[in-house]
């Protein structure tokens, strides 16, 4: 249960980016292999801004897939088992490529009031 | 033009909304506006703009977990980060450690619990020193250390004096893994009590340690443990971890143990 603390990151984050203005929503891309439970991080989200400068700012969760790419047959293969193997020549000698994103994508902001 | 368009160049422009469209928002806008854009503008009514950001979430603390690096690598210490389940053996691994080192290395513990001294109370007196940080004390009970709570033991470490640091963290097989410390190698404890699903179960952790010493051997005669399936399991996850087979309570095995230490602290 780690997903308070990252909240709390993604909001720092988030407001540092936002230069004062207000942060509408969050988007992140977490990959397949990161041990965070999207809807756990989304109630921690709701704790962690509720009544604070980012109350109501939504949070996108985008899922990454996990894939390998064969470093013998070229061959790329999404996996839903953490088991790095190429799914064509059963290869072990493989390249993880995606699946460990932990990344605060963009911000919505309100526009400046002119 | 509709009502939802993107701008991809970047460009500033202004245009007037001088052709017939209905708005379903409520209101009506015919005034000239700039758009200073970047990305997507899906609603006039809202007035939202997308700001990129493409940090990692936790950039923060691997920040910190840099300055940590750098210091302690600055006093020619290098490091160790020791995680495993609760009651694997991590603090009867380091128990047997500590004095078995003394006069080859000079060995500080950074002792990392949710609560209690107990831990670091069995380490004290075998000739390391050790610092004790408390999660649930200023740092909310976390379930891992990171990289702040390092920097905060550290001050209390004579680092000037230490060739080898082992990080002691707190005993969970999930959170500690996702979040980098300073350290310059990982290590795990495993205890083959755990059964041998369990790199199939917890890939994060098994994945991250550079070395897994999988301990409590001297219990295998009273299991109905696959030593040979966990290797297998093992492999799967992590195929170039390094695997070192003991028993903390008899020291059978403690060897290769120490020499992998010895040469994490000269090398």
């Amino acid at each position: 249960m780690h997903e308070l603390s990252i909240c709390s990151a993604i909001a720092q984050t988030a407001m540092d980016h936002a230069g004062g203005r207000a942060v509408r929503r969050v988007r992140l891309r977490v990959g397949h292999f990161r041990q965070v439970v999207p809807d756990t991080l989304t109630y921690c989200w709701d704790l962690q801004t509720r009544g604070g400068p980012l109350d109501g700012c939504a949070l996108d969760v985008e899922h990454v897939p996990a894939v390998v790419v064969c470093r013998t047959c070229g061959a790329s293969t999404g996996l839903t088992h953490p088991i790095l193997v190429c799914g064509a020549c059963q290869s072990r000698e493989v390249d993880l490529v995606s699946g460990e994103e932990f990344l605060i994508e963009s911000i919505d902001v309100a526009e400046e009031v002119s | 033009m509709g009502r939802f368009h993107r701008h991809a160049d970047g460009t500033v422009h202004s245009h007037s909304h001088d052709h017939d469209h209905d708005h379903d928002d409520g209101h009506d806008h015919d005034h000239p506006h700039d758009h200073r854009d970047v990305g997507d503008h899906s609603g006039y009514a809202t007035g939202v703009e997308r700001v990129e950001v493409l940090e990692a979430i936790l950039g923060e603390n691997d920040r910190v977990a840099a300055a940590n690096r750098a210091e302690l690598a600055g006093h020619g210490v290098r490091t160790v980060n020791l995680m495993s389940s609760p009651g694997a053996g991590k603090t009867s691994l380091l128990r047997r450690t500590i004095p078995a080192l003394a006069g080859r290395l000079r060995v500080g513990i950074l002792e990392g619990d949710i609560a209690t001294s107990i831990d670091a109370d069995a380490l004290t007196d075998l000739g390391a020193a050790v610092s004790l940080v408390n999660t649930a004390d200023g740092f909310g009970g976390e379930c891992h250390l990171d990289a702040v709570m390092v920097r905060s033991g550290l001050t209390r470490l004579p680092l000037a004096d230490l060739d080898l640091l082992v990080i002691e963290n707190v005993g969970n097989l999930v959170c500690p893994a996702e979040f980098d410390v300073g350290q310059d190698t990982r290590a795990m404890v495993y205890a083959i009590t755990e059964g041998e699903e369990k790199p199939l179960k917890y890939p994060v952790m098994f994945r991250t340690a550079d070395v897994v010493v999988v301990n409590k051997l001297d219990l295998l005669p009273h299991l109905d443990f696959d030593l040979d399936g966990f290797r297998a399991n093992l492999a799967a996850v992590n195929p170039t971890a390094t695997v070192i087979e003991l028993s903390a309570r008899t020291g059978d095995g403690l060897d290769r143990w120490l020499d992998w230490l010895t040469s994490v602290a000269t090398g």
